[in-house]
């Protein structure tokens, strides 16, 4: 797997956008239906840090359940976090008030997965596309009209279908309506929580290719979360893998895709299929027995220990933290880079 | 070897109030005996349908098989008495789903569930049946098997679920095993773990299967042949290592170039198939797919191509691919 490292844009800097220390979001769980007790906590997102320089693409892929989704939305404070801190432009997002919190809003987006349930079935696609910038003050009339106008353009919708509603189009189509009405605000930063998993394989590269024009086009940054490790591949300047509410590993995307330390990563790279026959057959496969365990209940010490092939007894009891190995490569595991057991 | 299954021109329509839909139109395939068949092709190509048409499952109204013929083992199950399919499904022939609860009662254990097909389809008494079912969730690798034959499907996990239903659809030895995107909604590695197991388990029982799906990196490692699908037909089929090495129809080529792929070097750019896939409802005069396709020739917008010998064992439906190799 050799890599090519072009990066054309000049937009790419070394300034830190977006910097998360610490985070955990954890969901109580209850029990009783009147007086409703708290039992347990889900610990969705377990002391996760990381950063996003300023026009980069970072590519957040895990299992489902292993809080890939939960990060991107308190990162958005869609959730009250429990504890850490969201640094955007070096301001804690988690000490504002919901108003001072309104104008920052407008330069962080998300685009979802599913195109088909995030967009409201009763608004035509201009009112879908100008809606954000009626909330933003930032136009009305027939100022409003022409900029959805363009927008529309810009992501490959033909303007005149404005006044058609959602379920006239098709998944890819409804894609690109969910990324113009992020886009219409003038975001600089846009999580894109799975936005290709529910089209179709020869949708898939026209919406991939859309977000890397945008990209260029507006300086973005983008959080790219999903479980597709050849398109996080393909779209990433770095990468991260969680696994059950932790970051494993973070790297370069050359580095994290030629030289996989965490036994995790290992695993989920070979389950990948490659479409080749000849490939295939003479692959060998690292297959975890077992399934993730319970966010509930996490296993004691490194919380992948209950399925990992290398594990030994110290991995059961004390947590490995997140090191660097070189080369901006962190890896969470005590079997592996210098200084392994 | 024999032929397990021959399908003869099979078409399956549904009558809508805005049409007709022409899911499966004219389909003709076969399957040999142990052999691994997979139907590929995007959402709405008619994989799913041309399944449920072999089950004899497809909902009337608004669904029909309309023509067609079904040769399993030498007999036309298109025209058997639906009690007859009755023994026919579910026992010669299985299928398995993507979302294992939609073929799961959430009331009945699971243990009860394997029992009544077992009791019905093999005539066990309850003991046999019990025995079996514990047999065969060992082998599907459900740990402690015998105490979790009193567990509903909501206290399994959704590969130790994925892996009851392949118990419950292998228990009676089927002939034939319909696998309709066995694994899209699992994560990757348990994706992994379940399709080895139906490769191990269809190997030992010598288990012919259909591979529905649209992911063609799993095709590439189970299947022998492949039928490539886009709107209701059979648009390119081959054996596997054929395919990949050189699809000959612009639709399996474009699908093939789209993707991006861990073992080759990181393009800038992705090569995606322009356009979208046809309304079935109206579909273009001539080949569906020359609205999209860059090799489109004046003959493609009149005539439909026939699934046409282009190389030795491999057929495509294009006139393009009848005269020049694609590149």
């Amino acid at each position: 797997m050799s890599e090519q490292t072009t990066q054309p844009t000049q937009l790419r800097t070394d300034e830190v956008l977006l910097d998360v220390r610490n985070l955990k979001q954890y969901f109580p769980v209850t029990r009783g239906l009147l007086i409703q007790k708290k039992i347990a906590d889900i610990k969705a997102v377990d002391d996760v840090s990381f950063f996003v320089r300023r026009g980069e693409t970072l590519g957040l892929v895990g299992e489902s359940g292993c809080g890939k989704t939960t990060t991107g939305r308190s990162i958005l404070q869609l959730n009250v976090v429990t504890s850490g801190e969201i640094l955007y432009e070096g301001v804690d997002l988690t000490k504002l008030k919901p108003s001072q919190m309104r104008p920052i809003r407008r330069k962080m987006q998300l685009i979802f997965q599913d195109p088909y349930a995030s967009l409201n079935p009763r608004m035509s696609v201009g009112e879908i596309i100008g809606e954000p910038l009626i909330v933003h003050n930032m136009s009305r009339g027939r100022e409003l009209r022409e900029r959805v106008e363009e927008i529309m353009r810009i992501v490959g919708l033909n303007p005149y279908f404005a006044s058609r509603y959602p379920h006239e189009f098709s998944g890819g189509q409804r894609q690109r309506i969910g990324i113009a009405r992020a886009l219409a605000v003038e975001p600089d930063f846009i999580v894109c929580d799975e936005p290709i998993s529910a089209l179709d394989v020869s949708i898939q590269a026209q919406i991939i290719n859309l977000l890397e024009e945008l990209q260029e086009e507006f300086g973005l940054t983008y959080l790219f979360i999903a479980h597709d490790l050849s398109v996080v591949r393909h779209i990433s300047d770095r990468v991260a893998v969680m696994y059950l509410g932790k970051i494993v590993e973070i790297a370069p995307r050359a580095e994290i895709y030629d030289n996989p330390l965490h036994p995790y990563t290992k695993a989920l790279l070979s389950a990948v299929p490659i479409p080749d026959p000849a490939i295939e057959a003479r692959r060998e496969r690292i297959l975890l027995t077992g399934d993730v365990p319970s966010a509930m209940r996490p296993p004691p010490g490194c919380n992948f220990h209950t399925r990992c092939p290398i594990a030994i007894d110290y991995c059961k009891q004390a947590l490995p933290e997140l090191r660097d190995v070189g080369g901006n490569h962190m890896v969470a595991c005590h079997r592996v880079g210098p200084g392994a057991l | 070897m024999g032929t397990l299954l021959d399908v003869k021109d099979l078409s399956t329509y549904f009558y809508t109030d805005d049409g007709v839909v022409k899911a499966v139109d004219g389909v003709t395939y076969d399957l040999q005996e142990g052999e691994t068949l997979a139907l590929v092709g995007e959402s709405g190509c008619g994989k799913s349908v041309s399944a449920l048409s072999l089950m004899r499952l497809i909902p009337w109204p608004p669904g029909k098989t309309v023509s067609g013929e079904i040769f399993f083992d030498g007999e036309d199950i298109l025209k058997v008495s639906e009690d007859q399919m009755r023994h026919i499904r579910g026992n010669r022939m299985t299928m398995i789903f993507q979302e294992p609860m939609t073929c799961l009662n959430p009331v009945l254990s699971i243990g009860t569930q394997m029992s009544e097909t077992l009791e019905l389809h093999m005539n066990m008494d309850k003991n046999e049946a019990r025995q079996r079912s514990v047999e065969m969730l060992r082998l599907v690798g459900i740990p402690d098997a015998e105490r979790r034959l009193v567990d509903y499907p909501h206290q399994f996990s959704g590969g130790m679920r994925q892996r009851v239903m392949i118990a419950m659809a292998m228990a009676c030895n089927p002939r034939l095993l319909l696998a309709d995107e066995p694994t899209t909604a699992l994560d990757v590695t348990i994706q992994a773990q379940v399709l080895e197991l139906v490769k191990r388990l269809s190997d030992e029982f010598g288990t012919s299967v259909i591979l529905i799906t649209h992911n063609l990196g799993i095709v590439a490692r189970h299947a022998d042949r492949v039928n490539v699908m886009y709107a209701g037909r059979i648009i390119e089929r081959a054996n596997a290592a054929d395919l990949y090495r050189e699809p000959r129809h612009p639709y399996s080529l474009g699908l093939l170039r789209s993707v991006p792929r861990l073992d080759q070097s990181r393009k800038e750019k992705l090569e995606p198939i322009e356009g979208l896939p046809p309304d079935l409802i109206n579909l273009p005069s001539g080949c569906s797919f020359w609205p999209r396709c860059k090799y489109a020739i004046d003959k493609c917008h009149e005539e439909t191509p026939p699934l046409m010998e282009v190389d030795k064992n491999h057929w495509a439906a294009c006139w393009v691919a009848m005269d020049r190799r694609l590149t």
